[in-house]
């Protein structure tokens, strides 16, 4: 089956089988290993990946019903050569260790900090109950989200002007 | 686990859906977030998946004077950030909030929840307390079903094989209508071990009449509880008319045992929970 999307800007077209979900789809066909696969039954958010602007869990999405969308995985939050404020203030506050998680984190908060850059803290810790962590205690993971805050603050300010 | 194989189909038209649903063993796929993980479990081998993402109008939220029609393809995070509904069904909305994770709510349906039929699931809970009716459709033609008639057992409803849920309608609300909903989870995002939804009506002399009590989480199905209902109709809310209704609650309910709860636990969880809700509701 022809399925032909957009990732990370540019566009591809690819072959999966009916039964492919859209994370092994992106792992195996697209090459992109980015985003991680956990459990396979959408209670982990290792492999969250965002869809037309929302945030969704790539194994329980077929390839097939990502034709025609518009898609953003973990490569494509920055450049090789330099780090987006939400990558810094992960690094800078050790809120990964194995890393494992970490994609699906990234992407969560990437589409929700861009949709509600104003999130409280206690929203932040909502959305980010869809995201298991088995290193950090999650306390790390929460600091780096409130310290990017203020960076897609300013963004969705100098947007606005 | 990987899925395990089937045909997809993507039709443009409920009438083309209708016409795939014939093939045997073929399921409806909505927001695949019950669906493809029973499959990777292997609880669930469809022979064929009849996607209904690309049929125009299934998405609708609509509210007129008598009531909100939601299409089956309504997301948790279209009921979310709708500007109306809140306010003509504040129930619901309240609910709804409990529902799964924010990636799950981004592509859950109210329609897929309902024919998933999970019995701890909050939005099958609303329907059957609510009234709602369920518009049907399938190769014998249309028809209505009362929520209260849709849940059989456990992931078990009364649909016909290949039948799909068109629309769902919940009557509107009078204004100063009384409600609460309470629920208990282990997790925030998981499904509820019990869970309570409520409404009623206050007459002139403050007493309550229409009461309507829902339960989910409790039982093999979402259901009313017509004995705390009893004690309640027709009453002043008291704390000792709460109480009676309380233990009226939990005498009717027949709670499972599992690894998150056992059976007593969960009997004195809906007692409590019935307990909060009415406190909310008549302060
Ligand atoms: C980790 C996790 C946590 C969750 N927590 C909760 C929770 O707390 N509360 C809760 O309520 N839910 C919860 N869910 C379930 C979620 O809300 C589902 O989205 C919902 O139950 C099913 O909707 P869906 O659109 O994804 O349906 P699908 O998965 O696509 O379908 C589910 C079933 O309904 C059938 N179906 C779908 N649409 C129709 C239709 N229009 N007509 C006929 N049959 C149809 C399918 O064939 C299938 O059998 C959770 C899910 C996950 C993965
Ligand atoms: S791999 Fe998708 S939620 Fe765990
Ligand atoms: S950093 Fe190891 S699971 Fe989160």
């Amino acid at each position: 089956m022809s399925v032909q999307f957009v990732v990370n800007g540019r566009k591809v077209e690819v072959d999966p089988p009916a039964r492919m979900t859209l994370a092994d789809c992106l792992r195996q066909q697209v090459k992109l290993t980015g985003t991680h696969v956990g459990c396979e039954h959408g209670v982990c958010g290792a492999c969250t990946v965002i869809v037309d602007g929302e945030a969704m869990r790539s194994c329980l999405m077929l390839a097939a019903q990502a034709d025609g969308a518009t898609i953003m995985t973990i490569e494509g939050l920055s450049s090789d050569a330099e780090l987006t404020p939400l990558q810094l203030a992960f690094k800078k506050n050790h809120g990964l260790q194995c890393g494992f998680c970490t994609p699906g984190v990234l992407m969560t908060l990437h589409a929700l900090l861009t949709q509600e850059p104003y999130a409280s803290e206690e929203r932040i810790r909502d959305v980010l109950s869809g995201n298991l962590c088995r290193c950090t205690g999650y306390i790390p993971i929460i600091e780096s989200a409130l310290e990017a805050r203020a960076a897609y603050q300013d963004q969705a300010r100098s947007a606005q002007a | 686990m990987k899925l395990p194989d089937f045909d997809y189909h993507s039709p443009t038209s409920l009438d083309e859906a209708i016409t795939l649903m014939a093939t045997p063993n073929a399921r409806v796929l909505a927001g695949g977030q019950s669906l493809l993980p029973i499959m990777a479990f292997r609880l669930a081998a469809p022979s064929a998946l009849v996607d209904l993402r690309k049929i125009k109008g299934l998405d609708k939220i609509e509210i007129t004077q008598d009531a909100i029609h939601l299409g089956p393809m309504v997301r948790w995070r279209d009921v979310e950030r709708h500007e109306g509904l809140a306010a003509a069904l504040p129930l619901l909305t309240q609910a709804m909030e409990h529902v799964a994770h924010y990636q799950i709510r981004n592509r859950g349906t109210v329609g897929g929840s309902l024919a998933h039929a999970d019995p701890a699931a909050e939005f099958p809970g609303i329907a059957v307390t609510c009234d709602a009716r369920i518009h049907l459709a399938g190769a014998n033609g249309k028809r209505v079903v009362a929520a209260g008639d849709l849940f059989v057992g456990p992931l078990e409803t009364c649909l016909q094989d290949g039948e799909i849920i068109t629309s769902i309608e919940l009557p509107r609300w009078p204004q100063a209508r009384r409600w609460a909903f309470e629920e208990f989870s282990q997790r925030r995002g998981d499904f509820a071990l019990a869970g309570i939804a409520l409404f009623y009506d206050l007459d002139g002399e403050r007493r309550a009449q229409n009461v309507h009590i829902g339960v989910i989480g409790a039982t093999d199905r979402p259901r009313r509880l017509p004995g705390a209902e009893a004690a309640l109709n027709g009453q002043a809310l008291s704390d000792e008319v709460i109480a009676k209704a309380c233990a009226a609650a939990c005498a009717e309910v027949d709670p499972p045992t599992d690894i998150h709860g056992s059976a007593e636990y969960r009997r004195s969880l809906v007692g409590t929970l019935l307990q909060r809700a009415l406190v909310k509701a008549s302060s």
